[in-house]
């Protein structure tokens, strides 16, 4: 079965060929990043953590978003899902494989990785977050493969399989809980230390998953010549629908409370972030963006004659996710440094290096991802022939 | 699916699983690896000549700091004691103890109507050896811990993995990271070896003060308040002892004195007690009893020539 993986045509191959191109580019930067140090980054004293953190964080949302695919179709029996769920697990194996990735890169001390098991501290959420991302990316392996495997022979999957995939549920739940708790938990840092940031994570992904399983979904119809349904792509619009409402009310309630009680620690970053701190407002341009493609995503989203379109769908869908980005993959992390303990404005952009190392991490979760997908097309070709 | 791959899959749930799970279960079971078991086996185990409870802290007089000879001295001495590199660009500077202005480190004490003078007035900080320590319950490793004999926060650079949680979670921005090697930025006596004895670092890792640790664990005292002797006047500027003993001079200060902390309500407990002038903006806009008066102190607080 696995080695289908390496038969396939003319575009299949230019794909594999421009991931690898910017893996290459990827893995030089991070040779010369691994060399010299972080110092290639655009993070700094006031600014430690950057790009790769919040790239993390993203994509940890993306991973879980899996369940939004798992749940209503083995929990609900919601046989629309029956295609789809296959493409949102592997999405899920791809997207922890490069959040691993980025946590890894971004690390001063690499070749000491397994410290983090060797010396484990139960009190640090950053064990916790190891050990779910291990977890959830051993599951969801599991699951996916187990599943292809019986729909090329055209059996049902093992029984025993089943209580891993409900594990699976929680699971999913519990990854974007424990990576939100990294940040939620930090007096030092008011613009992340509210109770609201989990949920807001879980809906945020919730919607920003299962838009990108959209987006692949219609891919994979238009190249791979393989249809998930029309109703597996409209259930997917409706939960990106309520995900994105659910999303942007959390950041309507969460700005409330930061604006309205005017406590200086608590608006200031929101201050930064859609007017400027102390002369510096890098991120307001990108705030103004992210929110506008918010609102008129979430607008046409909420109208069902433009959603049931698949057209307008798409385009609202790559609205949402770029939205999404900016505040969680942009935003977010770097806004919690601002302003420094010590009152100082300090921004960040990241280098050319930092970018380049970040393109290779997504470039390599996209081979694993086209891989996986051309393993389920191969299959369900087959199944399809016979 | 073919028995080999299931097989090979086996053998990796259960890896995963057992490298997950097993490790840090056995670790907390083998006797005295674990943090638990070594409160249960107590101080006994540690160095003999442990007294059990003490708590080191220090005192920083802002008044007899305002001097900027005095400030230079303690900075210096530090720079010299652990070979801290010198690095040129601000943004990743690595600084263990350094001058920072009144209103920033205490933003909540100032008010509209606080005199530039004393916004601005240069005051030492350094990491504040808290008593609930964020940046110990955050770190993923174990590379920075609390002694249980006297309450120093410690740095164990060969076990930090550079992740840099602690330094999101340090509420005082005391943490400094490696960004690049630092020992290219390390000051060198004519034979080319660095000034002290202290180890240099790797890039990659975190660093920050130790109250001199390795000087206290010889009877000594930390390198800073130790250089104040040789500055005529400075006496005082810098007090370090046991809070936790009532016959320390620490603890007469605290006693006699209304001393400010750091943040005190994000609840860490720092042990770095600010003595703070009621005059302090009549006293920061004089002309210092030191050098050259009141010209601007670098962030660091070196004397400009």
């Amino acid at each position: 079965m696995i080695q289908n993986v390496l038969h396939g045509g003319r575009r299949y191959w230019g794909l594999l060929a421009f991931w690898g191109v910017l893996i290459l580019i990827g893995g030089l930067a991070y040779s010369h990043q691994f060399a010299v140090g972080l110092q290639v980054t655009g993070m700094s004293r006031d600014v430690s953590w950057g790009l790769y953190i919040a790239q993390f964080t993203f994509m940890v949302g993306v991973a879980a978003s899996a369940v939004m695919v798992v749940l209503p179709y083995y929990l609900h029996d919601h046989k629309a899902f029956g295609k789809t769920v296959i493409l949102g697990e592997f999405l899920a194996v791809s997207s922890v494989l490069v959040c691993m990735l980025f946590i890894f890169v971004d690390m001063g001390q690499p070749r000491r990785v397994m410290n983090v098991v060797l010396h484990p501290q139960f009190h640090s959420l950053m064990f916790w977050d190891f050990m779910s991302l291990s977890g959830y990316l051993l599951l969801n392996l599991v699951i996916g493969f187990l599943a292809i495997e019986a729909e090329r022979k055209g059996t049902p999957p093992p029984r025993w399989v089943r209580p891993f995939i409900y594990l699976s549920i929680p699971w999913a739940v519990s990854i974007h809980t424990v990576t939100a708790f990294l940040y939620s938990g930090l007096s030092a840092r008011p613009f992340w230390m509210t109770a609201i940031l989990a949920p807001r994570f879980l809906a945020s992904a919730f919607a920003a998953g299962p838009s990108l399983l959209i987006v692949l979904a219609l891919l994979v119809r238009r190249f791979g010549g393989f249809d998930v349904g029309a109703r597996a792509i409209r259930s997917l619009g409706t939960i990106v629908t309520y995900a994105m409402a659910v999303n942007v009310f959390f950041v309507l309630v969460e700005s409330f409370t930061a604006i309205y009680s005017g406590i200086p620690h608590d608006e200031e970053a929101f201050r930064y972030l859609f007017m400027g701190l102390d002369g510096h407002a890098a991120l307001r341009p990108w705030t103004w963006v992210g929110d506008a493609l918010a609102v008129v995503s979430l607008t046409g989203l909420l109208i069902p004659k433009i959603r049931h379109q698949e057209r307008w769908l798409v385009l609202l869908c790559g609205g949402v996710f770029a939205s999404l980005w900016i505040e969680k993959g942009l935003a977010l992390v770097v806004t919690g440094f601002i302003p420094s303990p010590l009152g100082i404005v300090t921004e960040y952009a990241p280098t050319a290096p930092e970018i380049a190392i970040t393109l290779g991490v997504y470039a390599l979760g996209g081979l694993v991802l086209t891989a996986l997908y051309k393993l389920v097309l191969n299959v369900r070709e087959k199944t399809q022939l016979a | 699916m073919n028995e080999t791959r299931r097989g090979f899959l086996k053998a990796l749930g259960l890896t995963t699983v057992g490298t997950g799970l097993g490790i840090p279960l056995l670790r907390a079971l083998r006797p005295g690896s674990g943090t638990v078991l070594a409160q249960v086996s107590g101080p006994a185990e540690t160095a003999p000549a442990a007294v059990p409870g003490r708590q080191w802290a220090m005192v920083v007089d802002v008044e007899k700091c305002l001097r900027d000879d005095v400030r230079a001295a303690v900075i210096e001495a530090c720079d010299r004691e652990h070979n801290i590199p010198r690095i040129p660009d601000p943004k990743q500077e690595v600084k263990w103890v350094w001058s920072d202005e009144y209103g920033d480190i205490f933003a909540d004490q100032i008010n509209a109507h606080t005199p530039a003078a004393a916004r601005e007035a240069p005051v030492l900080v350094m990491c504040n050896h808290c008593t609930d320590p964020p940046c110990i319950r955050v770190c993923p490793t174990g590379a920075t811990w609390k002694r249980e004999k006297d309450g120093i926060v410690m740095m164990d650079m060969h076990r930090c993995i550079g992740c840099r949680y602690c330094m999101a979670a340090c509420p005082f921005g005391s943490r400094s990271f490696n960004w690049r090697d630092p020992r290219p930025y390390v000051e060198h006596d004519e034979n080319g070896k660095p000034l002290s004895d202290f180890p240099t670092r790797m890039k990659g890792v975190v660093e920050k003060c130790t109250f001199c640790a390795e000087r206290i664990d010889e009877g000594g005292e930390p390198a800073c308040v130790e250089a104040l002797r040789q500055v005529p006047g400075a006496e005082g500027a810098l007090v370090f002892g046991d809070v936790n003993d009532p016959e320390s001079e620490v603890s007469r200060i605290l006693s006699e004195h209304l001393v400010m902390e750091r943040r005190p309500t994000l609840g860490t407990g720092p042990n770095v007690y600010y003595l703070v002038p009621d005059a302090l903006p009549a006293l920061a806009a004089a002309p210092s009893a030191g050098v050259d008066g009141n010209h601007p102190v670098s962030e660091r607080g070196e004397v400009a020539p």
